[in-house]
């Protein structure tokens, strides 16, 4: 699973690093990070989570 | 076991509902019916980019139109539920009733109007994308004052796109404090502040008397007696839950459909999103939220409730949370605000435009505002969901500093 951030909508919310902080980093720069590109499967729900409640939808995953 | 389920309303709660019975299996037909035209978009952006003329409609889409047709709905746009009875199961659309089986409330709510302005050239409130794109196609054609009433957050993020277009922008609240009501005194006056720096004029503490113009508006008469001339009148001074079609129906209506804690209206019923009031076990009282991600919780919890018995149903119990975009500043809340809270500057600068700020009262931690520290918010967000006192409050602070 990669998990893939338009970083052209992406406007730093940070709902998904609240959702999975393993993942997702907004530092004090206020952009967002990606820790982890390929997290592993159990990661899954979590990630969805993100991807349903970023507010720009800025957020995929991709098989 | 339900057969069918059908959701009125196909906005966010709506949409989020209809994803979630297929996501969780639900295998039956599914009617998804919306009053607008459009196919499920997204409303945020009706207030940013969309209006500033730099989104297409297609980018407003919640989802691509092949993701929409693998839920496999029975999408009815243009179609508006008229009436509604719940101990009959009868659902009335365009005035012929239908049975249902399953239902989930998701009407939203409608823009508070001014009086005797119905029909007038110039006058909108902004809802839809049908609003937002007359707001836009009128500041295209050549606006050049606008006067926005009420100063909330879809009034700031109307005068925030406005300004930038060279309008001149003046702004009517009928509080003392411009967003006092959401952010309290001292809070309210930062983000007035920030529209201040821009170029907008802030006239609060005076209301509305009277809208002057025939066919078309030509400007504003306030309650202090003066007069302000405008192209443009943008009234942004709240909703109310679209709950007149269900008079009747044998719900509890008050300010709202009333839910108990897991978003149940009653057997076979819940309700999603703005039109939703119902007891957030972390919160004294009834509460109806009309943000964005409560919607998409909600409509996520009620859809599970539908397929829940009584035994598996949780409690709703989110912390809310809101973001607006205004100038270069994001502004974000979560929690609740009283206007009695304790406020104290956690991190940054409020003259810089530029901090976190924590709210609290009888020694709990209530609330965080940011202005562009989405990071901090976040961080303060988890701590409240943990209800947390105001001493961890104060730790966390700390950690930052």
């Amino acid at each position: 699973m990669r998990v893939i951030v338009d970083f052209d909508l992406c406007e730093s919310n940070a709902v998904c690093m609240q959702i999975a902080p393993d993942i997702f980093e907004v530092r004090d720069d206020d952009f967002l990070y990606i820790l982890e590109e390929n997290p592993r499967e159990d990661h899954r729900s979590t990630l969805q989570e993100a991807v349903q409640r970023c507010p720009k939808q800025a957020i995929s995953l991709e098989d | 076991m339900l057969d069918t389920v059908t959701i009125v309303g196909a906005s966010l709660a709506g949409f989020w509902a209809a994803e979630t019975l297929r996501r969780d299996g639900f295998a039956g037909p599914i009617a998804l019916i919306g009053e607008e035209p459009h196919a499920p978009y997204d409303r945020p952006p009706l207030s940013k980019k969309y209006l500033a003329g730099e989104l297409d409609d297609d980018r407003l889409d919640l989802v691509p139109a092949n993701q929409l047709d693998d839920l496999d709905l029975d999408l009815r746009l243009g179609c508006r539920a008229t009436g509604l009875e719940v101990a009959s199961r009868t659902l009335e659309v365009d005035g012929i009733a239908e049975p249902f089986d399953g239902l989930v409330l998701a009407t939203g709510a409608r823009c508070r109007t001014l009086p005797d302005t119905a029909g007038m050239d110039g006058v909108y409130t902004l809802r839809t994308r049908d609003d937002a794109a007359a707001i836009r196609d009128a500041l295209a054609a050549g606006t050049r004052r606008l006067t926005v009433v009420g100063a909330g957050f879809i009034g700031a993020e109307v005068a925030s796109t406005a300004i930038q277009r060279g309008v001149e922008v003046t702004m009517v609240e009928a509080l003392d404090t411009p967003f006092g009501r959401a952010l309290g005194t001292e809070m309210g006056a930062v983000v007035a502040d920030v529209h201040r720096s821009h170029g907008v004029e802030l006239r609060t503490g005076t209301g509305v008397d009277r809208v002057l113009g025939g066919d078309r508006v030509t400007g504003v008469r306030l309650t202090d007696g003066s007069t302000l001339d405008t192209d443009l009148l943008v009234v942004g001074i709240g909703v109310v839950p679209a709950t007149d079609w269900m008079e009747g129906s044998g719900l509890i209506l008050n300010d709202g459909v009333v839910c108990d804690a897991t978003c149940l209206a009653t057997d076979r019923v819940v309700a999603a999103g703005d039109v939703a009031r119902w007891p957030n076990p972390r919160y004294e009282g009834l509460m109806r939220v009309e943000h964005w991600d409560n919607a998409v919780q909600q409509g996520v919890h009620a859809a599970r409730r539908l397929l829940q018995t009584e035994q598996e149903a949780t409690p709703f119990a989110p912390v809310p949370w809101f973001w607006s975009d205004q100038y270069d500043r994001k502004v974000q809340l979560a929690g609740r605000t009283h206007p009695d809270d304790d406020v104290q500057v956690a991190v940054g600068s409020t003259v810089e435009h530029r901090f976190a700020a924590f709210y609290g009262r009888e020694g709990r931690f209530t609330a965080v505002l940011g202005m562009n520290r989405p990071r901090y918010v976040m961080q303060a967000k988890a701590l409240l969901e943990q209800d947390a006192s105001w001493d961890e409050a104060q730790a966390l602070a700390a950690d930052w500093n």
